[in-house]
């Protein structure tokens, strides 16, 4: 059992916890992520690695309630416990193993899309404590929907707020604000990008033409997290490749998105219909338009 | 009763057991063991005992049965064996005790496996457990993977006195036992469970959601948690696929992935947390016991089920026991067939796999002939689930973040009959050696690798 030292709710159904897990957080490097299970029996759920505290051996984590399994996490309030928490799972981010020297002669970019702030957070702070500093886009659909900000003002170079419906900051979608980096006459060297897959595809759409070596974050449907099961298998160049054991970063240029989206797919139905009948009962039949049950 | 022959043993009916979890074999009861039991010669040179990979003590045991000494027969096999419940379902005794017995030459072999399930399961009902040696040496060993190696590594170094955790990386306790072999062949509640619990009573502690290699090292465990010995039974690894189009579709699973979903998720059950594809008609490719696992799985769930595989019915690699059982329950087989393309629908999801018949030509390299194509003969399978049951190769987790462990071309850990790795104070044994192989010869991997850990650690 792993007990929750801090919880909040940072935005409207999305939650943050600050979980005791020393043998995770004496090893664990930004890039990589943890599998939970919130109960006995509950569902196993990766979850990208939000922040570590090496001396007090905790590791935090941010969830957006988007099924049942997620929506029975978010009753979790601090001194509760997770019943399963392991990792760190899969490959720390590159540059956590590239030479400091030539990293600090590096302009990269992050570019965060919703829950993906969370995630993109490490990175940064990383790269600060090492004396280097990434701009960071953070993107949301709306002002209420922004997450982190203060956070990672402290740790990015210059930070970017945009939001789909122009309620906050900069007006328009993420790659709008990497296009008007680039006319304003910016450019970089790496672009990190942890997000939906539909806004990662854009953005590597985006810095396919750019000429901008991009990294992305795939979060692919997962079982046992160690390889064992290649439920997140993806194609990446010719290659099929493990999300959780060679990845779950890898060259967004080289990603099948489309493939990756249908693979994510595949339980929808269920999930979201399992989702709205422990919140609504059973009055869901499909036609909402998301569920994708219009049969 | 005819002395040739096997004391017949009750099953579930192939209609029923097609339609539930339940286990397909019931046992003996006391009076149909003691019959059994009294089939055996008692031979001096017991042959069977050749044939056992844990050396299990056979025909003391069976005489035990024979004069009703159920708990006698319990601690007798428990001198060679932590996991009896376990391997008197699971092992191919056809092809080793049993495939020994003297009574086989002219008739049926004792039927040695049922034997010890009966008795390992007389010993559950009367709360008979092994005892924890008081006798500690206060030496540490780590145990990684709690499947069959490293249970029955750890369980023979605690019954040797030594302190001995085991490290899992799942929630679960019980590797391959737990994720891979379903419920109707190996009770998770009744007999998994209360095998380790009995490895517990010798004193062996258990610590879950560790994955060595990524929450701690080897190096570390030695260096700063003061293990004096390790022994790795991390078990088999990465699903294998075939590299055929549409492999990626969805509906396409690896049978790890599918079994895993069915028994550690618990997703037959509905009200299960997590999801499992239910197709109309299921295919599952491969010849093994997992594929058989797999597709007597697929069949409960009630789906339509074909196993297809590119060899005769003679080199089927599973146990005659799964394959009698698969068919009797409605399994189609395919043999000499081999898929060569997945086919997609409109929404990104299997429609069917499209499939050549095979001959077989010149044994190959395996001694078994190997399969040629017959040019023309293709033809497709409609189905909505795809699952693909072809092998593992070794997860790079441990080897790759362990200084100076060694593995081989196939990337297996190198290891020596008694479990010595190229690194220091470092065994393993099981699939993570070996490759995908049964739960007994994993077993008998440990009890080797707990002798050499513990002649190591006395020298």
């Amino acid at each position: 059992m792993y007990k929750i030292l801090e919880a909040k709710e940072l935005a409207s159904n999305i939650f943050e916890w600050v979980v005791e897990a020393p043998r995770c957080a004496a090893n664990c490097e930004p890039g990589q992520f943890v599998i939970v299970r919130a109960f006995e029996d509950a569902e196993r759920i990766p979850l990208t690695i939000c922040d570590y505290d090496r001396e007090k051996g905790t590791v935090t984590i941010v969830v957006q309630v988007i099924g049942e399994g997620t929506f029975l996490m978010s009753s979790l309030k601090k001194g509760d416990y997770f019943h399963d928490f392991v990792g760190p799972l899969g490959r720390p981010s590159e540059f956590t193993e590239e030479d400091i020297e030539s990293l600090k002669n590096k302009k990269i970019l992050f570019v965060a899309g919703g829950l993906g702030t969370a995630p993109v957070y490490p990175q940064v702070k990383w790269l600060h404590e090492h004396g280097i500093a990434a701009d960071v886009i953070v993107g949301a659909k709306t002002k209420d929907l922004v997450i982190m900000e203060e956070e990672m003002k402290a740790v990015a170079g210059t930070l970017y707020v945009t939001t789909d419906d122009g309620s906050y900051g900069r007006s328009g979608m993420v790659t709008k604000v990497v296009e008007d980096l680039y006319a304003e006459g910016k450019s970089y060297d790496v672009c990190v990008t942890i997000g939906p897959m539909i806004m990662m595809k854009f953005v590597c759409l985006l810095t396919k033409k750019l000429n901008l070596h991009t990294i992305v974050s795939m979060n692919p449907i997962m079982v046992d997290g160690t390889g064992m099961c290649g439920a997140c298998r993806l194609k990446v160049g010719d290659e099929i490749k493990f999300a959780c054991v060679d990845g779950p970063e890898f060259d967004g240029h080289l990603v099948d998105f489309d493939q990756a989206m249908k693979r994510q797919q595949m339980y929808k139905t269920k999930e979201g219909r399992a989702y709205l009948a422990a919140k609504e009962g059973n009055t869901h039949h499909g036609g909402c338009g998301n569920c994708g049950g219009e049969e | 009763m005819d002395v040739m022959k096997k004391v017949p043993i009750k099953e579930q009916e192939p209609k029923v057991r097609a339609t539930n979890f339940e286990e397909v074999c019931l046992g003996y009861t006391k009076e149909e063991a003691m019959e059994e039991a009294s089939r055996c010669l008692n031979c001096k040179n017991p042959l069977c005992v050749q044939g056992c990979p844990v050396s299990i003590h056979i025909p003391d045991f069976i005489k035990q049965v024979k004069e009703g000494d159920f708990e006698g027969a319990y601690h007798t096999i428990t001198l060679s064996s932590s996991l009896p419940a376990v391997c008197g379902r699971v092992c191919p005794q056809e092809t080793q005790c049993e495939g020994k017995c003297v009574r086989g030459i002219k008739g049926e072999a004792v039927s040695i496996g049922k034997l010890e399930r009966f008795v390992a399961d007389w010993a559950f009902e009367n709360n008979v457990h092994p005892k924890e040696n008081p006798n500690k040496n206060g030496k540490k060993v780590a145990v990684i993977g709690s499947g069959p190696s490293g249970l029955s590594c750890a369980g023979d170094l605690a019954k040797l006195g030594y302190d001995v955790t085991v490290f899992e990386a799942l929630h679960e306790l019980g590797g391959v036992l737990v994720y891979g072999i379903p419920e109707f062949r190996l009770p998770k509640e009744r007999v998994v469970k209360k095998e380790i619990e009995n490895v517990k009573a010798l004193g062996v502690k258990f610590e879950t959601n560790v994955i060595i290699g990524k929450s701690v090292t080897i190096d570390e465990l030695i260096e700063k948690e003061h293990f004096d010995a390790v022994f790795i039974g991390s078990g088999a690894g990465l699903p294998k696929f075939m590299g055929i189009p549409g492999e990626n579709l969805s509906g396409v699973f690896s049978a790890n992935e599918y079994l895993t979903r069915s028994n550690l998720m618990k997703a037959f059950d509905p009200d299960s947390t997590t999801p499992i594809m239910i197709g109309k008609r299921t295919v599952v490719v491969g010849g093994g016991n997992v594929a058989m696992d797999a597709a007597r799985t697929a069949l409960r769930l009630g789906s339509e089920t074909y196993i297809v595989y590119r060899r005769s019915e003679a080199e089927l690699p599973a146990r005659a026991e799964e394959v009698h059982h698969a068919k009797e329950e409605g399994i189609e087989f395919h043999l000499l067939t081999n898929p060569v393309e997945i086919l997609e629908d409109e929404n990104g999801w299997v429609k069917g796999i499209k499939c050549i018949k095979m001959e077989l030509g010149e044994p190959d390299a395996s001694g078994r002939r190997r399969p040629v194509e017959i040019a023309g003969s293709e033809y497709v399978i409609d189905c909505d689930v795809v699952i693909m049951a072809l092998g593992t190769s070794p997860n790079p987790l441990i080897s790759s973040t362990t200084k100076g462990l060694e593995i081989n071309g196939r990337k297996c850990i190198i290891a020596e009959e008694n479990g010595a790795t190229t690194k220091e104070g470092v065994y393993a044994g099981g699939d993570a050696v070996t490759g995908a192989a049964t739960v007994i010869l994993a077993m008998g991997a440990g009890r080797a690798a707990a002798k050499g850990i513990d002649e190591y650690l006395n020298k």
